[in-house]
């Protein structure tokens, strides 16, 4: 579904910065790849190169075989900040795709409604994004970014500002999603634990100027639960990415 | 409940208490020293003044009341589209955004009497005034405020593929209005000043004009009763301008009352 091939990104001039060192990477439809690397490495800025926010300097990025130029169809985004519109309630905030692009908020209200069910926020349509926790709006970022039904859904560090009881929960409801939609997702994260029990492959990242360090399949079984967290076979795949971490000099015990 | 209520009364409390205590120093030292009344009349004599012919006052403050609306209203409806102009096409900000300062760097009390010759004496060189001083204040808040959404609402909007319209419509017009607010309360007190400046300039009618013709007979207490009524108007129409922002920004209210 994505290729890319020798993606570069530098900001600036001629001694402007390098985010992005070649990156090479094929993603294929239906897939959970979560990137993870140390802050600054360009993971974020593949993300926004993927949803056409930014334009690479140089090498190719395609999507189903097109150069990406400006936002794709059936594209969902998810921000660090949850991006909500203050001035919108939930059930608004959530539709707003529809009201975008011209698809008619009636015809997905249903929808909305459903998807919010199923994050547990069903009691919540009418409030205004700053009665509820950070938790909960995140949670109507991650309605807002499925109701189109994406064929790609693009998570840039949507729980780094959570708690860790409260990243649990929705880690569980975004896999529970994902595997019932199977849309194609890309997710950036800090989190190594958060990757491995989301993902079905984990791309982990050189400090700047980004590089792929290495690309991990992660053959779990596909019905995760929290405490799989504890299993042998999980820690060996934590403690791997850990291990690369410790080789680039990031973590030192 | 209680508290609450009480809280209100507390809030208008303290500002009546701080005006009667104004009042009560003023009519003792003017009593005390003797000091008459053409310098510096007692508050009891400007009240005396106010009651003795309350619907010719009333008539007065209407009038200055409507060129002040007027030009407010005017001066909304321009600034609010120009800064939106601005905003969206850049090729006219750098084309008509250094000469809008320019223009407003004029005196605009020195244009008065140039607006008799264009509008001659009635309400329209008055209104014109009120607009031109309150204008500035709207452009500027509304096209800092259409600029002041997030980075990640921008890219939110791009992501969906958005039109103009609706990114304007749907976010950078809710962006504006906490901006707005806060610039149609300085544009309704400087549309009043507008308003006194062109009534002194010619008029036969309103606060200003009051104020010319007492202070040429030297009716001081008038001139104080006058100034006293347009004191009251400023306040009252500042407030109407809160309410009118707290009804337009529930988000916006409720999000106050958190912090607290």
């Amino acid at each position: 579904m994505i290729e890319a091939s020798d993606v570069i990104k530098r900001y600036g001039g001629v001694d402007g910065v390098t985010a992005l060192q070649g990156i090479s990477l094929d993603i294929a439809e239906g897939e959970f790849i979560s990137l993870v690397g140390p802050s600054g490495c360009g993971k974020s800025t593949f993300l926004r190169c993927l949803a056409g926010l930014e334009v690479p300097t140089s090498g190719r990025l395609l999507l189903d075989g097109a150069s990406i130029k400006g936002p794709p169809e059936r594209l969902g985004m998810a921000f660090q900040r949850d991006a909500l519109l203050e001035w919108f309630d939930v059930l608004e905030n959530v539709l707003l795709p529809a009201d975008f692009g011209g698809y008619g908020k009636k015809k997905y209200e249903a929808r909305a409604r459903e998807l919010l069910r199923m994050v547990g926020l069903d009691a919540f349509t009418s409030a205004y994004p700053q009665a509820l926790s950070g938790g909960m709006r995140q949670r109507v970022a991650i309605c807002r970014s499925l109701l189109l039904e994406p064929r790609l859904l693009l998570m840039d560090e949507p729980f780094g500002a959570l708690d860790a009881l409260t990243r649990d929960q929705i880690n569980v409801d975004l896999r529970r999603m994902w595997s019932r939609h199977r849309m194609t997702v890309v997710f950036v994260t800090h989190s190594i634990t958060e990757a491995v029990f989301l993902s079905s492959r984990v791309v982990v990242f050189t400090p700047r100027p980004g590089r792929i360090a290495e690309d991990i399949a992660i053959d779990l079984p596909a019905d995760r639960k929290l405490a799989m967290r504890e299993s042998a076979e999980f820690g060996a795949y934590t403690s791997r990415i850990r291990g690369l971490f410790e080789q680039m000099g990031l973590i030192h015990d | 409940m209680i508290s609450v209520l009480a809280g209100a009364m507390r809030r208008i409390a303290m500002p009546l208490l701080g005006a009667l205590i104004f009042l009560a120093t003023w009519e003792v030292g003017v009593r005390l020293f003797q000091v008459r009344p053409i310098l510096l009349p007692a508050p009891s004599l400007i009240a005396e003044d106010l009651i003795a012919s309350p619907l010719w006052f009333a008539e007065q403050t209407a009038y200055t009341l409507g060129i002040t609306l007027a030009g407010f209203g005017v001066a909304t409806v321009f600034g609010v589209a120009f800064a939106i102009l601005v905003v969206e096409w850049k090729i006219l900000d750098r084309l008509l955004f250094p000469l809008f300062v320019a223009l407003n760097s004029v005196p605009k009390v020195a244009l008065a009497p140039l607006f008799l010759i264009w509008f001659g004496t009635g309400a329209t060189p008055k209104i014109a005034i009120a607009f031109l001083i309150a204008v500035f204040a709207v452009v500027i808040d509304t096209a800092l405020g259409l600029q002041s959404a997030h980075p990640d609402t921008i890219d939110l909007a791009r992501t969906l593929r958005g039109s103009r319209l609706k990114v304007l419509l749907r976010i950078k017009l809710y962006c504006a209005l906490p901006h707005l607010f806060a610039g149609l309360k300085v544009a309704m007190s400087l549309a009043l000043v507008g308003a006194i400046v062109g009534e002194f300039v010619s008029s036969q009618r309103g606060l200003g004009h009051v104020i010319l013709t007492a202070q040429g007979t030297f009716d001081t207490p008038r001139v104080f009763a006058a100034i006293v009524i347009l004191a009251v108007l400023g306040v009252a129409l500042i407030a109407l301008i809160g309410v009118m922002e707290r009804l337009a920004l529930p988000w916006h209210h409720a999000n106050a009352r958190h912090a607290n």
